[in-house]
């Protein structure tokens, strides 16, 4: 008897299990791993909508901070257990290497559908950052890679009522870096703070030496150099060195600011203790977070020289990449392509405040992100430069400036030192 | 008999060891092997370069031996400002005194709070432009105008600064330990000594300190490993490594990994960091054995 219930209770138990084990859905479940903490809300809802739309649904996940984010991709390309979907956090190289390594899916036969439908409703800055092209020295096929969600430039911003209260045009931020070096005694008189940047996290600072570098002696140069054609210690470059010491010695930069994280830097900007700030479109949203009631506008980094134009940071802010080993590929693109459509692109920029990457979807957006928006055309970026720099020489030329700023290198010194390190890693590569 | 008897305490320390092999042992090992490779993190294929990482590390790599010294200078702040401050309150606290509980509880507020926390309050204590200022305006208020200065963006104060907050973060770690050493210690023997008419600094002299050389060899070695290993605090005290005044090994290792892409590379470092610190307990508990 007691045989007999035993048997017939793990039959039924199995039959129970067996059923709930055959519970299966036709729609597959998108998943997308993303580190995006201020867009979160606006994704779930987006996400909501789709499924509503088309029965599949799509499951954002939120892995923050940035850092942490980036260590799980890592970890996860690994093992290859990546996501439908997901953002890679890191330098052409890295995206170059995830893509080597069979991960990411070739988009441009979808991008190029339809007459390239898709592919034209992005700024082609935008996605030139996730394009490679034939013959990169990363050895990639040639293709489009990455859907562009936002865009974004990293341009200076200041504070109009600061530039009132210093005798300034509010209208009329400096052009060239004399006038710039101008205000510096007047900000020292008037007791605020400068320029505020999160130069603490080098890679800021990174930015405006680059923009300076375009400035003074070209892209062709530049590139030239990365490419080891042109030395560190060429005049040139010693001029963009000497530009942040010209900013220290005017005066114009704020105090503590190699040692600055840029949350600081964004809270002294909003609660106008600083007349200037370098940041990117970002900012617009955390400073209305911060101090809805703040005056500023926008401006590219005053220009050094009128030989060549000024440029700056920008491109796409943030991509999604398809996984090649996904078997929602499909699936995955079709949301995507549905994602940066011009309706959920508007939607996506008036929650977020971040610049659409779709062009169609500008029309309705704040002035100071239009500003923002602008600065695109003289938008550039490492990653469409197609070489890059030794990250050792990135580091050494960053805390060189660092150092100048400190007052403890001078130019010529801290070229001398970036110069040696491309020397030895170049010496290295061709061991190699 | 003899080798059932053998057997059974082998049977008895299997669990540990199986234990510390999988989670300390293989991953060391494992580490010390991608340290032979060239590998970005990513890719599926690594190249082998033999001891290439490690050579570049000892003979061309000067920034790692230069964030060496960095933590090696806060381990050397913390080893005596720290602990000599965490002894001499564990003393005070174990004698007779009022609310000395309540000091207790005081004292081991500041190690179970996070790192993040306290580089950011501490930021805002010291900082002159987004903080209240509050050790400047301390100096000017005493007439000492001419210290103050911005202590973390300064290359002459900002790494004492961050050993100096490092030092009041960990120093209620040493406080309990030092505590529960001198709680160990009989009364009988003190007042044996008084009787014998033994004033107060002898019984600390030829009493507490003797006794007490155990329990100090842990916290130092203790002190060393939590010391050298330090990199959060750094993050948010000044951002980073700060024109590399303020550069340590994790850091490096970190920026071997994230900013380079270069793993195997990163490993190595790793390996050698972890072997550095090893010698230098080993080092200590030699010495330590030495004294007793």
């Amino acid at each position: 008897m007691l045989f007999k219930n035993l048997f017939l209770g793990t039959f039924i138990l199995f039959s129970v299990l067996g059923c709930s084990g055959q519970k299966t859905s036709s729609k597959p479940t998108i998943n997308i791993w993303h580190w995006m903490t201020d867009r979160d809300p606006a994704f779930q809802e987006l996400a909501k909508k789709y499924e509503a739309l088309t029965g599949v649904k799509v499951n954002f996940e939120l892995y923050a901070p940035s850092d942490a984010y980036s260590q799980k991709i890592r970890a996860a390309a690994q093992g290859t257990n990546l996501p439908d979907i997901f953002g890679i956090l890191g330098e052409k190289r890295d995206f170059a290497s995830f893509i080597r390594a069979g991960h990411i899916l070739d988009l441009t036969s979808y991008m190029e559908e339809d007459n390239s439908k898709w592919k034209n409703s992005f700024f082609a800055k935008a996605l030139a950052v996730n394009e490679f092209s034939p013959q990169n020295s990363y050895g990639i096929e040639s293709g489009i890679y990455g859907v562009p969600i936002d865009i974004m430039t990293i341009q200076m911003v200041y504070n109009k009522k600061l530039f009132s209260q210093l005798g300034l045009n509010p209208n009329r931020p400096p052009k060239t870096l004399k006038e710039f070096l101008a205000i510096g005694p007047k900000i020292q008189e008037a007791g605020l703070q400068g320029l505020v940047s999160g130069w603490g996290e080098v890679w800021m600072v990174d930015c405006l030496a680059n923009n300076y570098a375009f400035n003074i002696m070209g892209k062709d140069k530049v590139l030239a150099t990365i490419r080891g054609e042109v030395p560190y210690t060429d005049p040139d470059w010693i001029r963009v060195f000497t530009v942040f010491k010209e900013m220290k010695e005017s005066g114009v930069l704020a105090q503590g600011l190699v040692t600055m994280i840029n949350k600081s830097a964004e809270q002294l900007f909003a609660n106008e203790k600083a007349v200037f700030a370098f940041n990117g479109s970002w900012c617009v949203n955390v400073y209305k977070g911060m101090n809805p009631d703040l005056e500023y506008g926008s401006m590219l980094p005053p220009a050094a020289s009128d030989k060549y134009p000024m440029s700056i940071w920008g491109g796409a802010g943030s991509s999604f990449m398809v996984n090649a080993r996904s078997k929602n590929k499909e699936e995955a693109v079709k949301f995507l392509a549905w994602l940066t459509g011009q309706d959920q692109q508007a939607y996506l920029a008036a929650e977020t405040n971040n610049l659409p990457a779709n062009k169609n979807s500008l029309s309705k957006i704040p002035e100071v992100l239009a500003q923002f928006a602008r600065g695109m055309d003289y938008a550039t970026h490492p990653n469409v430069w197609g070489v890059s720099e030794f990250s050792l020489v990135i580091e050494a030329f960053d805390r060189g400036i660092q150092s100048i700023i400190i007052g403890e290198k001078t130019p010529e010194q801290v070229a001398a030192e970036v110069q040696k390190v491309k020397e030895r890693e170049l010496a290295k590569r061709k061991a190699r | 008999m003899k080798i059932k008897g053998a057997l059974e305490n082998y049977v008895f320390v299997l669990p540990a060891v199986t234990i510390f092999s999988i989670f300390y042992v293989i991953p060391f090992i494992w580490v010390f092997q991608l340290g032979l490779f060239e590998w970005d993190g990513i890719s599926f294929t690594k190249v082998f370069v033999g001891l290439a990482n490690f050579k570049e590390i000892f003979f061309q790599d000067r920034e790692w031996w230069h964030s060496m010294w960095n933590a090696g200078y806060i381990t050397l702040i913390a080893l005596t400002f720290q602990n000599i401050l965490a002894f001499m309150l564990a003393w005070a606290c174990d004698r007779e005194i009022k609310m000395k509980n309540f000091y207790r509880v005081i004292f081991f507020i500041p190690p179970v709070l996070s790192e993040v926390v306290v580089g950011m309050a501490w930021r805002f204590i010291i900082n002159d432009i987004d903080g209240a200022n509050i050790i400047n305006r301390m100096l000017i208020g005493i007439g000492l105008p001419q210290l103050a200065h911005n202590w973390l963006s300064d290359p002459q104060t900002a790494l004492t600064t961050v050993g100096i907050v490092h030092c009041w973060k960990g120093f209620g770690w040493g406080f309990l330990i030092f505590l529960a050493g001198l709680q160990t210690i009989p009364r009988e023997l003190y007042e044996a000594a008084r009787v014998d008419g033994a004033s107060a600094w002898q019984s600390f002299k030829r009493i507490t300190l003797p006794l007490m050389i155990p329990v100090m060899v842990l916290v130092a070695i203790l002190t060393v490993l939590g010391t050298m290993q330090v990199f959060v605090l750094i993050v948010s005290l000044v951002g980073g490594e700060f024109a590399g005044h303020t550069s340590v090994p994790v850091l490096r290792i970190l920026a071997s990994m994230r900013g380079s892409s270069r793993f195997g590379y990163a490993c190595a470092q790793g390996v050698t960091f972890g072997m550095v610190l090893i010698i230098i307990s080993f080092i200590q508990y030699r010495f330590s054995k030495k004294g007793q």
